[in-house]
């Protein structure tokens, strides 16, 4: 009986055990439409305009530019990042259109998966492009590039262009979001500062003075960058620690049988 | 008497001091305004071909015309606009008179709208397309001040003063050091002149757009003047050198270089113990180069030894290519060295090679960014904290925890045995 009852409540302790393993896999839908995304782009690292994750940056361009925009990324998060171009309908023959994705370092960033590059034919209405990239880490060896918290830039462009369709208006749409991945992408250490350029030199001016300053980057995620010591592995080693407990418990009541030895007869017989 | 004087005194010194307050500050404010303002110059063509009518019904100038009196009302305050012309005034057949043929049209400095678009009025399509000539001038008009520099050219046939290639005077107009970006326009463009155009704002990281409407003169217009209102970062230029020993050195900050083919430049970082050095590099192909392309950053110790580089290849049509590194400094053990700072050598290469027939100087422009910011502790397990996670983790401790409490069971049974027995 009581075995049973031992029993039932790590049952039911496994049974909240799920609940942080399935809110990992639920994407992080948090698209705050606050704030006003860009209706312009940059034309170099240096000039990228910043939107938050969520956003729906747009410009209007000409065909062979050369555009940038940049978002912040925290730890834990997968990012992808999407693209529709809409073509000019004056386009004369094939245009091959790419997306890239560049760290604060301006190291460029692999995609893990996304049609990251794209031919469209003479007639195409538009082009979707996306490049997902790794999980962001709170931290990696120097001699590693994966991606760290920070800004990533995103640079859309042609790559393959004819010279009779240089210059023609083109219209772009870029939207980064981000898949909360957790406590698996979860690596002890943490940056001192995010890879945000620049920091260096706008967390030595005055608060006061930084308001009229350009700075290469300025925007940090929603929430503020994250401390990075918490993680759901947290949730699930005191779970494992309270369920070795009950185990331990339970084994050691098996042990004793079940309560007053059989030749002991009951009290009041 | 004494303390009336005394009062006096001091309502004196407190009005002069609330004057110069105010005044002194205003003043400096207005100077730093004027010498950061941005700076926009265009540069529009006024030769013969331009009273072609093929602009929605229109002649080319007309639409111009019309098009810059929208973009004089939509001027932001903070810009400082100029106009300048080329081949607006002289009709003749002379080409080394027709060639020189450039003129400011309203100088560059505080827009008075009226003024400007009363100018901009008067223009009639005359002459010759001196387009390098008028870029020269056009750069020099701009001259002074610390904010962003415009160039936009508008233009609707190619420039007709050869062997003066106006695609190298951009190259070189860039190389100056003065921030300066050339955007082009062409009207119903040719081929010919879509490649011109193009090959000038790529040699100053601008941009080409084909002109076929009148609105969309005025949005791009519009469009590039606020580009050039927009604050941005400004980068110092510096000189590398081939070597590190006699290499400048850089603190946090943005800066600039020229690096020519087969070339290479070196940097000097200083960082304390504690602290981490990031720096990217990002190499601009301003001309026409192979396809095939490479940089390479690496951050050497005095003595030679690599701590880390950072490297990135690429083919195809492109503007930049860039790549990075980061190097934190780990944390001094005697509190003598934590002073001390390394001399880390910064040392960039490209792997660009000049297309036929382009010129090798001035070299390619370099984009250095540079941040020392505290560095992270290191590591020392995988997970965060060392800790644990997933179902294995659990059947684990589970397994464990019973394997325990059994063994605790049958010990305490033991001991409760032999102490009968006793």
């Amino acid at each position: 009986m009581r075995i049973t009852r031992v029993w039932g409540a790590a049952l039911l302790m496994l049974a909240l055990a799920v609940s942080p393993a399935a809110a990992d896999s639920s994407p992080s839908a948090s698209p705050s439409e606050s704030g006003d995304a860009p209706t312009e782009a940059g034309t170099s690292f240096r000039t990228a305009a910043e939107f938050e994750q969520g956003m729906t940056a747009t410009a209007s361009a000409s065909t062979g530019d050369y555009l940038y925009w940049s978002f912040p990324a925290d730890a834990g998060g997968r990012p992808t990042v999407r693209a529709t171009v809409k073509l000019p309908e004056a386009a004369g023959s094939a245009s091959t259109w790419q997306v890239d994705v560049y760290d604060g370092l301006r190291r460029r960033q692999a995609c893990q998966y996304g049609a990251q590059t794209r031919t469209a034919d003479a007639g195409a209405a538009s082009v979707e492009l996306s490049c997902t990239l790794r999980t962001v880490r709170a931290w990696s060896e120097q001699w590693s590039d994966d991606p760290l918290p920070g800004t990533y830039y995103v640079r859309l462009t042609t790559t393959r262009l004819a010279t009779g369709d240089l210059g023609l208006p083109v219209g772009v749409e870029v939207r980064a979001e981000s898949k909360d991945i957790g406590g698996a992408a979860a690596v002890d250490g943490s940056l001192a500062q995010p890879l945000v350029p620049g920091i260096a030199v706008t967390s030595e001016q005055d608060d006061e003075d930084s308001s009229a300053e350009a700075v290469l980057s300025s925007l940090e995620p929603d929430d503020g960058w994250a401390s990075g010591w918490w993680s759901d592995r947290w949730v699930w080693t005191a779970l494992g620690a309270v369920l070795a407990a009950l185990a331990g418990i339970g084994g050691y009541s098996l042990t004793r049988g079940s309560g007053r030895p059989t030749r002991v007869p009951p009290p009041g017989a | 008497m004494i303390t009336r004087q005394r009062l006096a005194a001091g309502v004196f010194v407190l009005l002069a001091a609330l004057t110069a307050g105010i005044a002194v500050p205003s003043t400096a404010v207005a100077d730093e305004t004027t010498a950061t303002a941005p700076k926009v110059n265009l540069l529009l063509d006024v030769s013969g071909s331009m009273r072609a009518k093929d602009i929605d019904g229109q002649s080319r100038m007309s639409a111009a015309k019309q098009a810059f009196n929208e973009v004089l009302d939509a001027t932001p305050e903070e810009v400082q606009l100029g106009i300048r012309t080329l081949g607006a005034n002289y009709p003749g057949d002379d080409r080394k008179t027709g060639c020189k043929d450039t003129a400011q049209l309203y100088p560059v400095g505080p827009l008075d709208r009226t003024e400007a678009k009363t100018a901009v009025a008067t223009l009639t399509p005359t002459g010759w397309t001196p387009i390098g000539p008028a870029l020269l001038k056009a750069a020099d008009d701009l001259e002074g001040g610390e904010g962003t520099k415009r160039i936009v050219l508008i233009s609707d046939g190619e420039d007709t003063c050869a062997p003066l290639d106006p695609c190298e005077v951009a190259r070189e107009i860039a190389a100056k050091g003065i921030g300066l970006t050339i955007d082009t326009l062409g009207l119903v463009p040719s081929a010919k002149l879509r490649v011109q155009l193009s090959c000038i704002a790529e040699a100053t990281g601008g941009t080409y757009t084909s002109i076929e409407h009148r609105d969309e003169l005025t949005d791009r217009v519009n469009q590039l003047v606020d580009r050039a209102a927009d604050p941005v970062v400004v980068p110092k230029a510096v000189e590398g050198t081939d070597a590190c020993a006699g290499a400048p050195t850089l603190t946090s900050g943005l800066f600039t270089d020229r690096e020519e083919f087969n070339q290479q430049r070196w940097y000097r970082v200083d960082v304390k113990p504690g602290q981490e050095l990031r720096a990217s590099v990002s190499v601009a192909a301003d001309r026409d180069v192979n396809p095939h392309y490479g940089v390479l950053l690496r951050a050497v110790t005095v003595k030679n030894r690599e701590i880390v580089r950072g490297e990135a290849a690429g083919n195809g049509r492109t503007d930049v290519i860039s790549t990075g590194l980061r190097y934190p400094k780990a944390e001094a053990e005697d509190e003598e060295d934590e002073d001390t700072a390394e001399t880390v050598c910064l040392q960039v290469t490209h792997s660009y090679a000049p297309a036929g027939g382009v010129k090798a100087t001035p070299g390619l422009p370099l984009e250095i960014t540079v941040d020392v910011v505290d560095g992270p502790d290191q590591a020392t397990d995988v997970a965060s904290f060392g800790l644990g996670r997933g179902w294995w983790l659990l059947g684990v401790l589970v397994l464990v925890g019973f394997l325990a409490g059994v063994l605790w069971g049958w010990l305490s049974r033991w001991r409760v045995a032999v102490w009968r027995t006793n």
